[in-house]
């Protein structure tokens, strides 16, 4: 085997520039804008008749998804494909994960194939660490890592591209009071989110949930929290909703989807506490008539489809950022 | 062979003695000390100038992975770490496979393990029988084939009337019970201390509450039982303040910690360093802080080194599949000696926690350096540097949180028995 982890943070070079996509958390706020500023211009790209560009051409980029998804590794997909990288989509959850094969056993003869990027998603918390731990400690460097979720820790383009919307619509984060309501405990998307927020200077997050949704000492990331959604909601430019699973009703963390609904779900009578001009994103696939009612997930303040749209240019720009030409 | 140990610092913590003394040893036991007694001969003269002699350090837990575990240590790797670490006597929990819940399991063991060069061997035994915290386990027998305790290892006795009778059984004996305190529904698939840093990392928590409840039960039913309790591997503030009312109240309850939980706080998980991943978890820097105090005034009784050998296959996972453990044999000294300079304490009172005191949890007249005991002795260069790498750590277990890091306290020589187990002159 290789060198031990050691634990360190590869996700910087040692010019303070991006190697990994690892987490938001620590990231300089000037390289966070500046993925952001790269991303606006692929938006228009898939305005255009052909809609690709040359800046992973001759690239290999390999989705490893060792958790199933269909959203995020479709989007990630199409942001290679349009940025001309071939791409190789392979769902460990259903192949050499069951056979046995430890995680850097794959990513080991992956490598061997000449990939220059691995786009990772994993149900284990720090899984995408381990990765670029290892290949850093046995010299191949040059791969990239991109993490595209790992367990409860970080889903750092989802943080991205919410960013990018909220700077879509709302220009200036450092005027803005911004709401994460639902299952903060189990969600990578809002530790994302949260760290996203800090960085860019946005000067109130709350999260909104019942008390068994939310980590020991998350105030300490830099939120306010809130147990009552009507309180929680008043006076806000954003509301982020966040993705309620279903296994959540096990274990003793809720009663029921409907009693979670009418604490908090989002319903039009609720978003009305918000600012009139504020809008609401989620990360999907939503639940309607769980976390958020069918009213306000096709309603105007919605913008939720655009969430998904600038997602394909984050991703895009995060990719061409790491591996480009 | 009669050895001649001279120019050494004796520090011998049961005596409360620490000056410029020499040692004499013959026929396996201490026959001087200071004065040469009539008519010794010394066939061999071992240099203890600029070193510390004291009696060979008492480990209260180290696993030794066999029976069942050869993959990740040997018998031979591991007493090859023991004796490089100054440790001639040491405690290992029952949690191989098979666990020791049979006598003709502790006698192979305590068989294989009776080589001169190796440190003494005393057994844990199984509370109950696969650990599996039901069924009572043969404790009079298992006693009889060495076993000095009975306990769970990490795991927990669910069914608290089991571990009532339990307690009661060994207490008809007046056997000790060493457990670990900590709850396993609030553990359940914990990885890290339920605080900042999990909350950080998206790691499931084991709140400090998981090792108050799983105390207050153990506390409540040593009270009940009048069992000879020590709790094993304290992790936070609370649990010690718990201990401490409960001796304060009466009850004759004794405990240790381990030597990371000592200089280690949930920090040092940083970006998912598995060499970190430990049970207990590692818990904050106050918890961390009440230890290291509670260690110094006695409160926790005895400083031990949980070692815990695992591959680097066990390692190199995510943080949440990691295997549990870090190696520890050889640097329950240095560790020790790194915490006596940072709380200015006297080195008699800090060997002491590593020597006559598990040696008198383990019930065994060792761990001192008196005329007549066993000749067990440990010296250590306070000065020098030991540097940890995979390379210097003889245990096969390369697993530790501690690699890359120099610390002053380096073994010179460790007798066992008045065998020269370890001669650290020729590396």
């Amino acid at each position: 085997m290789s060198v031990m982890n050691t634990g360190g943070n590869p996700q910087l070079n040692r010019h303070g520039e991006l190697k990994h996509l690892l987490t938001i958390e620590g990231l300089p706020r000037e390289v966070l804008t500046r993925i952001l500023d790269t991303a606006a211009p692929f938006t228009e790209v898939a305005e255009r008749e052909v809609k690709k560009l040359p800046l992973l051409r001759g690239k290999s980029v390999f989705n490893l998804f060792f958790e199933n998804s269909t959203r995020t590794r479709t989007t990630f997909e199409i942001a290679a494909k349009r940025l001309s990288a071939d791409v190789i989509n392979l769902n460990i959850s259903t192949s050499s994960a069951n056979k046995g094969e430890t995680l850097l056993d794959t990513v080991d003869n992956l490598a061997a194939m000449q990939a220059d990027m691995f786009v990772v998603r994993h149900a284990s918390s720090g899984a995408p660490y381990l990765i670029a731990q290892h290949l850093a400690a046995t010299d191949r460097d040059h791969i990239h890592v991109v993490n595209a979720g790992d367990g409860r820790h970080a889903h750092p383009t989802q943080g991205l591209l919410d960013m990018y919307t909220i700077r879509h619509y709302k220009k200036d984060f450092t005027q803005l009071t911004v709401a994460i309501v639902g299952d903060v405990l189990h969600s990578r998307v809002a530790r994302s989110q949260i760290h996203a927020l800090n960085i860019l200077g946005v000067p109130e997050i709350r999260v909104i949930a019942p008390k068994t949704l939310l980590p020991t000492g998350v105030e300490r990331l830099g939120v306010r929290v809130f147990n009552d959604m009507r309180e929680g909601l008043r006076g806000v430019d954003v509301v982020m909703m966040l993705r309620l699973q279903n296994e959540r009703m096990q274990g003793a963390l809720l009663p029921s989807t409907q009693e979670f609904f009418k604490s908090w779900g989002l319903t039009p009578e609720k978003l009305a506490l918000a600012k009139p001009d504020a809008i609401v994103m989620h990360p999907g696939p939503m639940n309607r008539g769980v976390e958020i009612d069918s009213a306000v997930a096709d309603g105007k303040q919605a913008v939720i489809l655009p969430q998904v749209t600038f997602g394909i240019a984050v991703r895009m720009a995060v990719m061409a950022m790491l591996g480009g030409n | 062979m009669k050895i001649h140990i001279k120019n050494g610092r004796l520090i011998d913590p049961a005596s409360k003695t620490d000056k410029p003394l020499d040692v004499f040893v013959a026929a396996g036991r201490i026959v001087g000390v200071g004065d040469t007694p009539a008519g010794f001969e010394a066939s061999s003269v071992l240099d203890a100038g600029g070193c510390v002699v004291c009696p060979g350090l008492v480990d209260l837990s180290a696993r030794l992975r066999e029976p069942g575990f050869e993959y990740r240590a040997t018998l031979e790797s591991e007493m090859a770490a023991a004796a490089a670490g100054g440790v001639t006597r040491l405690a290992c929990p029952p949690d191989t496979d098979p666990v020791l819940d049979e006598p003709g399991l502790v006698e192979m063991l305590t068989h294989r393990a009776r080589l001169p060069e190796f440190a003494h061997v005393h057994p844990v035994g199984a509370l109950t029988t696969q650990l599996e915290g039901k069924a009572l386990t043969e404790m009079a027998e298992l006693a009889e084939a060495g076993c000095v305790a009975f306990g769970q290892a990490n795991r927990a006795v669910v069914d608290t009337q089991v571990l009532l009778r339990a307690m009661m059984y060994a207490a008809t004996f007046d056997f000790p019970v060493w457990l670990q305190a900590q709850d396993p529904f609030l553990a359940r698939k914990g990885v890290a201390h339920d605080g900042e840093v999990a909350a950080r990392l998206g790691l499931v928590g084991i709140p400090v509450a998981a090792e108050t409840i799983a105390l207050a039960t153990i506390l409540q039913l040593a009270r009940e039982t009048g069992a000879r309790v020590h709790v094993t591997r304290v992790s936070s503030a609370a649990g010690v303040e718990m201990i401490t009312a409960a001796r304060a109240a009466g009850i004759g309850v004794t405990c240790d910690v381990a030597i990371h939980h000592l200089h280690l706080c949930e920090n040092d998980v940083g970006f998912f360093n598995a060499h970190a991943r430990l049970d207990p978890p590692l818990r904050s820097t106050g918890d961390r802080d009440a230890l290291r105090k509670a260690l110094a005034s006695g409160a926790i009784n005895a400083l031990c080194s949980d070692h815990t050998p695992v591959d680097d296959d066990g390692k190199q996972t995510p943080f949440d599949e990691a295997e549990v453990g870090a190696t520890g044999l050889e640097l329950l000294l240095p560790l020790t000696l790194k915490w006596a300079r940072e709380m200015k304490l006297p080195m008699v009172t800090a060997l002491a926690r590593v020597t006559s005191d598990p040696a008198r949890i383990l019930g065994v007249d060792a761990g001192c350096l008196k005329v007549g005991a066993p000749a067990d002795i440990c010296v250590f260069d306070p000065v020098a540097d030991y540097l940890v790498s995979r390379e210097a750590l003889k245990s096969q277990g390369k697993n530790t949180p501690f690699l890359g890091y120099a610390f002053p306290g380096r073994v010179r020589y460790t007798l066992i028995d008045g065998h020269l187990a370890f001669d650290g002159t020729l590396s």
